[in-house]
Order: structure tokens, then sequence, then C-alpha cells
């Protein structure tokens, strides 16, 4: 695949952002309620510290045990009549998925929502080689009429108000006259996306968890569009991520009730989809044939590093993002790359290297919202700043692009920081320098210009507390 | 903290923000302390917990820095810090910053012995506050670490609900980041702008004529953002604020 290279322009995206105040408010409303919703769902303390522990435990077991695992779900799979391929790239994943829409002569697909797939950009491939994807669930369907990425990993379409959405209803859908109701948007598109449906010759999906022990796809959805997309067609295929697969049957209630509960605050989804084999002798519905792609592309390093590798643990929820005041503000296009919000900033990093994203590990106060909302514990804060560690003195070969946020004037100011804080004598001179002449530093000076551009100048006090504790006769030992 | 009920002894860490910008606040949180009839000690080798290097990927520094605190507070007792952001930084971070180094053990002792200051007022001594301040309406600022490291959440609140002149109105948005996070603040200037003005707003919208903090980080960041805006409400440490209500000031 010939995927452009991209590098992410944090501060620059940001900036556009930030001075659109629509997108602004879009974000804020959307957030709003989906911490509100999600609040209501874990209002029982001790019900969410045992459940999400729980959850935590599921997926770091999975993930202990993720070579084992993987070669039991093939084989279970396989004994299931569903046929897994392997793909380590991007390329590799989107070559694998044509081979298989070509060998059954397959030229329209139908596509239920899936983030391994924009991660591939399998559409783009798709397109280029002839076949036309159409996603059906509603908010992708929404952004690929735009033209546009996913702005979020649950509700891709979210940057988007509905005066938006009808504008552009009433210019993409032939026939479509321009209503804000909602009810006559979504009857739009399903009126559109049925005739999709009907004359698909494959589709394609992601996968929520892919059991090991039965060899079992787990799939949620509210709009049953995944249903659909993974039962009306002769042919379908799922493509996901290594990481996604747990051991047991049993370990999927207990993340199931994390999930829609984290990611929209409903107890569970519309739709729970478990598909486990191909259409079987005698029965009346369902594909003929069933695949799975499980695409790699750089998780195996993630997995290599035994603290990164918790970034593996993650269900896609997206409630880090939700309660994110970075992702708030800026909404997701500002990340570039597929994975907005505090889970793209450690993941993305990983998966394209610190070269190419080091800015997004330090977009972030540290602020530690979304590790507390994390409903596997993927204590987000800590690995941002592992992630920063490794631009500046990479200690991992799991991470590429290590060092590359080394430069003299970094190297240098940190090195003078650890002298004075290092050194009482220094410190104390230094302090009483300040104290006599730090309010003498002009508001230009590079990081004090940045600071007052929206806040008044910080005021040195004219003794420190050091020399207070001194002359108050506070004990020194 | 020697093993059972309540110290006579306590060292105070000041924090390098309070030492150059907020004297007055590391002051208060001492004169606190004092009139609990406890002994404050004040090493004058302190300097900084390390947290602006550990968060900006220098580990070796901020050990470095880190150690010398080990240094500085070689007794037993207590460390009590006015900043929730700080003793985060000691308490959870210093473990894993010592990780496979000789002075690993230490400084798990270290981070055992720290309190953040109104933890320690609340949990460790007890205190019961007399308001002799006039009628005052105020609301609550939680720096992120203080909630969410250290784990101090009702502690503040309890003291000032101690206090029968002040009342409490309660900032919806009050768990919201103010956009402060050290360097982030310089680093991502126009993100912590709009997170900033939207806490700023947050906080006028409550009505209170002061935000108390526990974090001075955060109050330098949103009272220089709130004057800069010349908006009507001040904001003080908890130390000083608590202080100054006994003192009928
Ligand atoms: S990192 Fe945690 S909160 Fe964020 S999407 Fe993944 S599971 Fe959900």
């Amino acid at each position: 695949m010939a995927a452009e290279a991209r590098v992410s322009d944090f501060g620059g995206k940001a900036h556009v952002a930030l001075n659109d105040p629509k997108l602004r408010a879009n974000f804020r409303r959307a957030m709003d309620g989906l911490m509100a919703k999600r609040a209501a769902q874990f209002d029982d303390p001790a019900e969410w510290t045992a459940l999400r522990a729980r959850g935590a435990a599921i997926r770091a077991r999975a993930l202990a045990r993720l070579p084992d695992l993987l070669e039991r779900l093939e084989a279970n799979l396989t004994r299931n009549g569903i046929t897994v391929h392997w793909a380590e790239t991007p390329a590799e994943a989107n070559a694998a998925v044509l081979g298989i829409l070509r060998q059954a002569g397959a030229k329209r697909v139908i596509k239920g929502k899936s983030m391994v797939t924009e991660e591939i950009h399998l559409n783009a491939h798709l397109e280029a080689n002839g076949i036309t994807a159409v996603e059906s669930d509603l908010g992708e369907y929404i952004i690929q009429l735009a033209g546009q990425a996913p702005s979020h990993i649950v509700m891709p379409c979210i940057h988007m108000n509905k005066v938006e959405i009808a504008e552009l209803f009433a210019d993409k859908i032939e026939g479509q006259t321009y209503t804000e109701d909602v009810d006559e948007l979504c009857a739009a598109a399903r009126k559109a996306l049925r005739d999709r449906f009907a004359d698909a010759d494959a589709g394609i999906s992601g996968v929520n968890f892919a059991v090991a022990e039965t060899g079992t796809l787990v799939l949620i959805e509210n709009e049953g569009n995944g249903r659909l997309s993974t039962t009306l067609p002769p042919l379908h295929i799922a493509v996901t991520g290594i990481e996604k697969v747990v051991e047991r049957l049993d370990d999927v209630a207990p993340l199931l009730s994390l999930l829609p509960r984290s990611a929209t605050g409903q107890i569970i989804t519309t739709y729970v989809n478990m598909i486990s084999s191909p259409r079987k002798a005698g029965e009346k519905d369902g594909p003929r044939q069933v695949h799975l792609v499980l695409l790699d592309n750089g998780r195996s390093r993630v997995y290599a590093d035994v603290q990164l590798a918790d970034t593996l643990r993650c269900i896609r929820c997206a409630a880090c993002m939700n309660h994110c005041p970075v992702y708030t503000r800026v909404g997701g296009h500002t990340y570039t790359f597929t994975y907005p919000g505090p889970i793209g900033k450690i993941l993305t990093p990983q998966l394209e290297g610190l070269d190419c994203a080091g800015d997004q590990p330090h977009a972030s106060s540290l602020c530690g919202a979304c590790a507390e909302v994390c409903p596997v514990q993927i204590p987000i804060p800590d690995l941002l700043a592992r992630l920063r560690t490794e631009a500046v003195r990479p200690a991992s070969p799991a991470v590429r692009g290590g060092g590359s946020g080394r430069s003299l004037a970094d190297t240098l100011g940190w090195a003078g920081w650890t002298a004075m804080y290092s050194s009482p004598r220094l410190y104390g001179l230094s302090s009483r320098m300040m104290g006599l002449f730090g309010n003498l530093i002009p508001a230009w000076m590079p990081m004090l210009k940045q600071w007052t551009r929206v806040r008044t100048k910080p005021r040195f006090a004219g003794k420190s507390l050091h020399q207070i504790a001194r002359e108050r006769g506070f004990s020194n030992d | 903290m020697p093993a059972s009920g309540r110290p006579h002894t306590v060292y105070f860490f000041g924090t390098c923000l309070i030492d150059m910008f907020y004297p007055e606040a590391g002051l208060a949180g001492m004169e606190l302390l004092k009139r609990e009839g406890l002994k404050v000690v004040f090493p004058q080798k302190q300097t900084c917990c390390g947290q602006p290097a550990r968060n900006n990927g220098h580990q070796d520094e901020a050990r470095a820095v880190a150690r010398l605190q080990l240094d500085a507070f070689p007794g037993d007792w207590p460390i009590v810090v006015p900043s929730g952001s700080c003793a985060g930084m000691m308490k959870v971070h210093y473990p894993e910053l010592f990780e496979n180094d000789p002075d690993h053990a230490r400084a798990v002792a270290f981070s055992e012995r720290v309190f953040e200051l109104t933890e320690f007022l609340v949990d460790v001594l007890g205190v019961r506050l007399v308001d002799r301040g006039r009628p005052v309406t105020v609301t609550w600022h939680p720096s992120c670490h203080s909630q969410r490291e250290a784990g101090v959440v009702e502690q503040p609140k309890a003291l000032l609900r101690q206090l029968a002149n002040v009342t409490l109105v309660e900032n919806p948005r009050e768990k919201e980041c103010c956009g402060f996070g050290g360097t982030f603040s310089v680093k991502q200037p126009e993100i912590s702008a709009a997170m900033v003005a939207d806490k700023v707003a947050s906080i006028e919208a409550t009505g209170a004529s002061q935000v108390v903090s526990g974090d001075c980080g955060c109050l330098m960041n949103i009272t220089g953002a709130a004057a800069k805006s010349r908006k009507a409400f001040t904001g003080t440490h908890i130390a000083e604020f608590l202080l100054e209500r006994c003192h009928g000031r």
C-alpha cells in the first residue's frame, strides 16, 4: 500500500482546532454527555473497583500468554471452519483482504465498524483495486460521505453536529432534501444502505474479542449493521489486531460489562454477535466463508517491552478520550493518526515511531483523568512519561525512533536545572538572586512569553521560604 | 511515621514553587502544624522533588535531585508537603525512580513518610479548627495529582467545612485539569490557555469570591489567568486560608 508518509503536527493542528468554536462546542457537548452517562453506570465505587480489576486481570492474563493463545485461537477457528490469515504489516493485511475478495470474485463490500481497517487504510486500498467498500455504521457512513477520517474510536463523526450532517446528506445522498430531523436523517441513511447490504458480495468487520478456547469472534454494536454485514453477504472477512485475543469464553462477560458502560453508558449494546463458524450444512443463513485477518503492525514490538505492553490491554472503549481535557478541546483529527486521545498518545508513537509522533506524549498535562476511568487500568500517564524518556534517553529497542527528542538546548537546560537543584548551595544562591532580580526578567523571555499570553507574570517573593524558616527559627534538623 | 499515634516532630518539605513564589503559603503550613503542638523541622538542604525532570523524560536528572531530598530528610519523622503534586511525586514515583538503585530501600521508606498537608492535618492530627473570620464564599480546586496520585480528595474539603463562616460551593467542573501541568503550560501554550480559560470561567460561575487550592502551580495558573482577564475572584493556598481564618484576619 502506498500510504503517504504522515508526521504528527499536534501543535499546528491544535491551533486550528482551538480556533474553531463550532468544533470545540461539538466536542465539549458530546464529551460532557458521555462522561455523565458513564458516571451514572459506575455510581458504585466498590463494584467499579472490583470489576475493572477483573477486567485488567483478564487482559493481562491474555497478554501474558499471547503467543500460546494466538496459536490456540488459530487452531480452534480453523476447526470451526474459519480461515486465519496473519499479517505483519498493513500492506500484508490489505493484500490478504484483497486476495480473499478477488478469489471470491467480490466487487461490492459492506463494512461494519472497524478501527483496524482504518489503521491499515483498507477502503483506499480496495478502491484503488476496483472494489467499492461502503461503511454501514451510521457514524462511519457519515464520515465516508464527508471524505473524512474518524475523530473518535467509538463515535466516528462526533466532531459534527446535526446541522453539518443535514447539509452533508442533502449534498451527497441522491434525492435527499434538507432536514435536521434526526429520525428522517437516520431513515435516509438506512434507505441508502439497505440496497448496499442487499447487493454486497462480502462483509468486512472488526472484532472486539477473539476467544481462544472456543474460536469465537465477539462483535458488539448498536445498529444491527454489524450483524447484517457479517451474516447477509456470502463472504465475511473480520480484521483485527493480534492483541484482541482473550483466553476463555468466561472472560468475555466482565469485559462486555465494562466496555459499553465505559464507552456510551449502556449496560450492554443492542447487539452482541458471537461468530463461531460459516454457514453449516442445513442452515438457512450466514456467510459461506468466514476469514479472520490478524494484524501485527508493530504490536509484537510493543509486546516485547514489559511496561509498554500494558498498552495492548486496551479494549477500545474510548473512555480515556471522553474524559481527556486535551482531546475535548482539540478533537480527534488533531492526532493525525487513527487512534486519538490518550490511548492514541501512547499507541501511535509506538506503532509509528517517536521520530514521527514524538510530540504526542508531550501533548498532555499528565492529569491522569484517563487512567482514572480506564476499565482495564492502563497506567496511561506513566506510559506517557516512559515514552518521553525514550525520546531523550532511549533504553528499549522496542520503541522506534528512541532518542529523536534529544536536542542540545534540552540537554543543557536540564543539566543546568539538575546542577542547581541538586546542590543546596547553588540553589540557595540562585533563589536569592531570583528573589532580588527575578521580577526584572522581561515578559518576552521565551518561556515567560508563552505564559504571559493569557496570564499575569508570576512574582518572585523577596524572601524564600528557606530564608523565612531560618529567620523564624525553624530547626534545620 | 512512628508506628502509632501522634508524632511530636515533623519535617516540612516546602516545594520549590512555594519557596520562590509563595513562601507565605509554606510558612502558614508550618504554623498550622506548630499550632497543633508539633515541632516543625525545615531542612535547609531541601530543594525540589524532581518532578519537572521526571515529567520531561529526564529520569537521571530527576533521580539526582530526588537523592538530595533523601539526604535532606534522614530522620524517621513524617514529611509534610503543602502540595498534592509534589507529595504525589514523592509517594508514588520515588520508589519507581530508584528501582535498581542502591538507594531504593531508602526511597521506599521516604515515600512512606510523605503526607500531603491537609491529609496530615485531618487523617493524622484530626485537627479541629475554629473560624474567626468574616463570612466568605469559596470554591475548591483540587490539583490533578492531589486527587489522583496523592489520593487526597475529601480532607481539604473537610477542613473547609469545619469553618463556620465559610460557605463552600462546589464547582461542577472541579475535577477537570486547570491546564498547568508544569512545563505543559509553556510547551503546549495554546491548549493550556484554553484549559485555564475554561477553569477560570467555571470558578467564576460558582460565584465564589476566592478559589482555594492545595497546589501553588494550579494557583499560579488560575489566578494569573483570572487577573489577566480581570475576573473578580482571587486565589489562596489552603494553608494560608486556614491560618487566616483561625487568626480572624
Ligand atoms: S486505554 Fe483504556 S480507556 Fe482508553 S480506550 Fe483503551 S481501554 Fe478504553
